[in-house]
């Protein structure tokens, strides 16, 4: 196995495995959320939770089946995915968990216990990234099924616009029994899949085939039409269903993937100049996206008039009150922002009680998971594998970025889930997929490429017969 | 494929990058300003998650704090004898904010003070739990037991101060508040608010300090001292050119004196001793309003006093002559609190000298050390020793042998003057009866009192000064020289 004959750059070289030094900052990762457990049950009762051991050990188990997958179905895999997941996953928990024990919240009449709900919800994400990785052997099976892809995404869209609005957005089914579910988050998966299936096929066409139009290079109608269709397509039903960060997230993975598809930089220019148009659009006739401006543009001015605003202003004041150290877990005043502080608001809980270490911590974390995102990407040995690497791995700093930017005032609050640590099934699981599909991508990229089998011809040429 | 999508990674370091500068700025340049914010709730959940220090009287505290179980704030304020010390203390509710001293101190009370930052770092270390200082104040308890118990059912104002310190000894209003009703955070504690500020007699309304009343006869003492100090008169016991009936300048009306009473030409003992306002009124106007002011001034009218709680500014106003007339007799536009009359009082008794007034003598830490104690301070002179003892005379006589008959206190020299304040449209309404006095022993005076009661339930011909107002001045003085 250590013959050095690959033709592509990087994991040529005979790529340890590195499954042990996963599984020990797998078990990092289960330790620390579980001292968080700790931490916040000395705080609020002087005493260690009832249900510490019941977390860590669930956590445990689901680091350690997801560990043993990897380790069995794809051993040459990223080693920091999943540990950096788990660890997210973890804190989050323990995050979700502390809420659930304040009295301000216990107040509320919508009040329902959300930590354990959501340690079932992480279970069937890791159950899904298993699956994931037995039932797809092969990252590029997947673009067999682009159009498939394509069409399941939308109908995924199309759905929440028959269900009623939740808090002014039209972006949840609700199947009776089973509960509430938000299909933008496994659309967004699905539709990377058909971007990259897509762009693969048609990067060429797309790239050269263009005519110069206002110094910038203008790709045939017919290579970009279904494309454009699909996007603008989703794009509407989003903006119908006042899904704005999704909406964002969508175009923003949409240009990423045709810019590394083309390597025109035209796109990203192209593609700056829409969103500006697109946003100036959405805002002048969308209520719902002025509101959040102008609790974006100043917190405090709409205090006691206008909910967006005051609920932006208590954000801020969360993580003022945190400073450099925070209040220790357990300690401060988060849910004070109200309903949606286990799910849109959780990093201000972090801010708050971890202190702008803990939060420089975290979003390292995800930096960190998105850097390896992008190492799988450079490393994928197939166009179509780079394409959805670098599609899944962008979207998640999308994301990432528009919903911290959006807690911390930084750009207008949109309206979506941290990945891995807020409150909420869909989110989670879909994300746990996306690990799943990222760790597939990247044991294929990492693995040793098999030995050349040997070729009678050259054995026929070396050996001299007498 | 791999240049653009280096592109992507730098952009994706990017976006991570400017969220981290994000958090750094909100959660380290902008931490204190959000901490300040008017609207951070945690500043109050902060403010009630301990015990407030109290507001001591004769060593022992009035208020006291105690535990709540239901919504975020941990402890509530409550008040002993609340109605009674309401005027001192004023309330510190959990959801209507605080006045007065609880709103003044409430750096000392709740422990937040600068000046309490050794104590705070020391407790820090010695993880000793978080209690706030406490607020000695001057009162005296009996004089103010005594002065609401004299107020009664009735609505008025006691201002007792002592003229050597300034130290305020009473302090009473009625009809009160119970601050406790609404020191909490409940509909019930809104609801009792509400109650009271729409209840017609006010009870919130601090009558000693922040109510100015037209001050009635009692100002005479104020006309009589400018008439003194400026040479008007010199001796108390010569004649007046007083003409009764006296008419009022630039007018046709006469000023009435109550009853028929000896006034003509009467000496300024006399004038006092039966309250002459014919006489009285002239001399005010021969001084002029320029006089006038400036006297007043002197003992403190026309600014603002801090006691530290503040009194409203006591008027005597820039007139007209006939105004300025009727103002030296105390029943024009001039209009003064309860504590300038203490003070002017105060200032006669003290030999001349005024002194600050104020309620706070000390400061304590949470660990009893005292971080502050008052040092008694003279504000002004308003009259020379050798004037104030000549209106002394004149007050005493008041008290032994005239109108104020009411405040006698055996074995003890006590000087004073009533008022009778008309007001209303043509003077329809009920008068307010007042009583300024002093009490003085060998040692100098330990007291002097204002007393004013608004529409008594007596009928309007019984109102006056010394029937009504001087009883409560008595038993205040008697509290006081009691507990000598």
């Amino acid at each position: 196995m250590s013959v050095v004959t690959n033709t592509t750059t990087i994991g040529a070289i005979d790529a340890p495995s590195r499954r042990n030094t996963e599984l020990a900052l797998v078990a990092f990762a289960v330790l620390i959320s579980v001292f968080a457990y700790a931490n916040v049950g000395l705080a609020l009762n002087g005493e260690l939770p009832a249900g510490m051991l019941g977390y860590g050990l669930g956590l445990a188990l689901l680091g350690g089946v997801a560990h043993l997958a990897v380790r069995r179905f794809a051993p040459y895999a990223d080693p920091l995915l999943l540990p950096l997941a788990t660890l997210l996953n973890g804190l989050g928990l323990a995050l979700i968990w502390r809420l659930d024990q304040s009295e301000r919240f216990q107040a509320l009449k919508t009040f329902a216990p959300a930590a354990s709900k959501q340690l079932m919800f992480s279970a069937v994400g890791v159950a899904l990234l298993v699956i994931v990785l037995i039932a797809l052997k092969d990252h590029r099976i997947l673009q067999r099924y682009t159009y498939i892809s394509m069409l399941v995404a939308l109908f995924l869209l199309i759905l929440p616009m028959f269900f009623p609005a939740v808090n002014g957005a039209k972006i949840w089914i609700k199947i009776p029994g089973v509960g509430t579910i938000q299909p933008g988050e496994f659309a967004k998966i699905i539709i990377a899949v058909f971007f990259a299936g897509y762009l693969m096929v048609k990067r060429d066409a797309l790239a050269l085939a263009s005519r110069r139009f206002m110094g910038l290079y203008l790709p045939r109608g017919r290579d970009l039409g279904p494309i454009l269709m699909v996007w603008a397509f989703s794009i509407l039903i989003l903006v119908f269903e006042t899904d704005l960060g999704s909406s964002l997230l969508f175009f923003g993975m949409f240009v990423v993937m045709l810019y590394v598809a083309t390597e025109r930089t035209s796109w990203i220019v192209f593609g700056l100049l829409m969103s500006a148009a697109g946003a100036v659009g959405v805002a002048t006739f969308e209520p719902h996206v002025q509101d959040r401006v102008t609790a974006w543009l100043d917190p405090f001015a709409g205090w006691g008039k206008e909910a967006a605003s005051e609920q932006m202003a208590k954000s801020l004041m969360a993580f003022g009150s945190g400073g450099t150290l925070g209040t220790g877990l357990g300690q401060g005043h988060s849910d004070l922002i109200g309903f949606a502080a286990n799910s849109d608001f959780i990093l201000a809980t972090v801010g708050e009680e971890l202190g702008l270490a803990g939060m420089m911590a975290i979003l390292l974390v995800y930096g960190l998971i998105v850097e390896r995102g992008v190492r799988t990407a450079l490393a994928a040995r197939d166009p179509f594998g780079k394409l959805l690497a670098i599609g899944l791995s962008g979207s998640f700093a999308i994301q990432v970025f528009v919903v911290a930017g959006g807690v911390m005032g930084l750009i207008p609050l949109t309206g979506m889930t941290m990945p891995f640590m807020a409150a909420g099934g869909s989110s989670v699981i879909a994300n746990w997929a996306l690990i799943g599909i990222l760790i597939r991508i990247s044991d294929t990229a990492r693995r040793p490429a098999p030995a050349p089998a040997p070729s009678p011809d050259a054995e026929m040429t070396q050996v001299v017969r007498p | 494929m791999n240049k653009p999508l280096r592109r992507i990674a730098m952009f994706c370091g990017i976006l991570v990058l400017a969220l981290l500068v994000r958090t750094n700025y909100i959660q380290y340049v902008r931490a204190d300003e959000l901490n300040a914010n008017e609207h951070n709730r945690r500043v109050q959940i902060e403010r009630y998650a301990h015990e407030r220090g109290n507001i001591i009287v004769d060593g022992e505290s009035v208020t006291g704090s105690v535990e709540t179980t239901d919504g975020d704030f941990k402890y509530k304020r409550v008040w002993k004898n609340g109605p009674m010390w309401a005027p001192v203390t004023g309330y510190s509710s959990q959801a209507f904010d605080s006045s007065q001293l609880e709103s003044i101190e409430d750096g000392i009370l709740t422990g937040n003070s600068d000046q309490l930052f050794f104590d705070r770092t020391l407790s820090m270390f010695t993880s000793e739990k978080k209690t706030g200082g406490n607020i000695v104040t001057t009162l005296n308890g009996a004089a103010q037991r005594a002065a609401f118990k004299g107020l009664g059912a009735k609505k008025g104002a006691v201002a007792a101060i002592d003229p050597q310190t300034g130290a305020i000894l009473a302090l009473a209003s009625t009809p009160s508040y119970d601050p406790s009703v609404f020191a909490g955070n409940s509909m019930k504690d809104s609801d009792a608010r509400q109650k009271l500020l729409s209840d017609k007699d006010k009870p919130m309304l601090n009558r000693a300090l922040r109510e100015t009343y037209p001050p009635g006869s009692t100002f005479k003492v104020v006309t009589a001292a400018a008439a003194l100090e400026n040479g008007l008169y010199t001796d108390i016991d010569e004649e007046t050119d007083s003409p009764l009936p006296w008419r009022l300048p630039l007018s046709t009306n006469l000023l009435q004196n109550e009853g028929d009473i000896p006034c003509e030409n009467a000496s300024l003992r006399e004038a006092l001793r039966w309250s002459c306002n014919t006489v009285f009124g002239k001399m005010s106007d021969d001084l002029g309003n320029e006089k006038m002011i400036e006297q007043a001034d002197k003992f403190g009218f026309n600014e603002e006093v801090f006691t530290p709680v503040r009194a409203d500014a006591s008027i005597y106003p820039k007139d007209n002559r006939p105004q300025n007339a009727m103002a030296g007799i105390g029943q024009a536009s001039n209009r003064t609190t309860p504590l300038q009359m203490a003070m002017v009082a105060s200032a006669i008794a003290n030999d001349g000298k005024l002194m600050q007034p104020y309620m706070v003598s000390q400061r304590q830490a949470p660990n009893l050390d005292v971080i502050y104690t008052h040092e008694k301070e003279e504000i002004g002179r308003p009259l020379s020793g050798e004037n104030a003892q000549k209106l002394q005379e004149m007050m005493e006589t008041v008290v032994a042998d005239g109108t104020g008959t009411n405040a006698q206190i055996d074995g003890v020299t006590v000087g004073g003057k009533t008022g009778t304040a008309q007001h209303g449209l043509n003077n329809s309404e009920k008068p307010y009866a007042w009583f300024i006095s002093y009490a003085k022993t060998d040692s100098g005076s330990p007291v002097a009192v204002a007393v004013v009661v608004e529409d008594g339930d007596a009928n309007r011909d019984d109102i006056s000064g010394g029937g009504l107002a001087a009883p409560i001045a008595k038993s205040v003085m008697k509290a006081v020289l009691d507990g000598k």
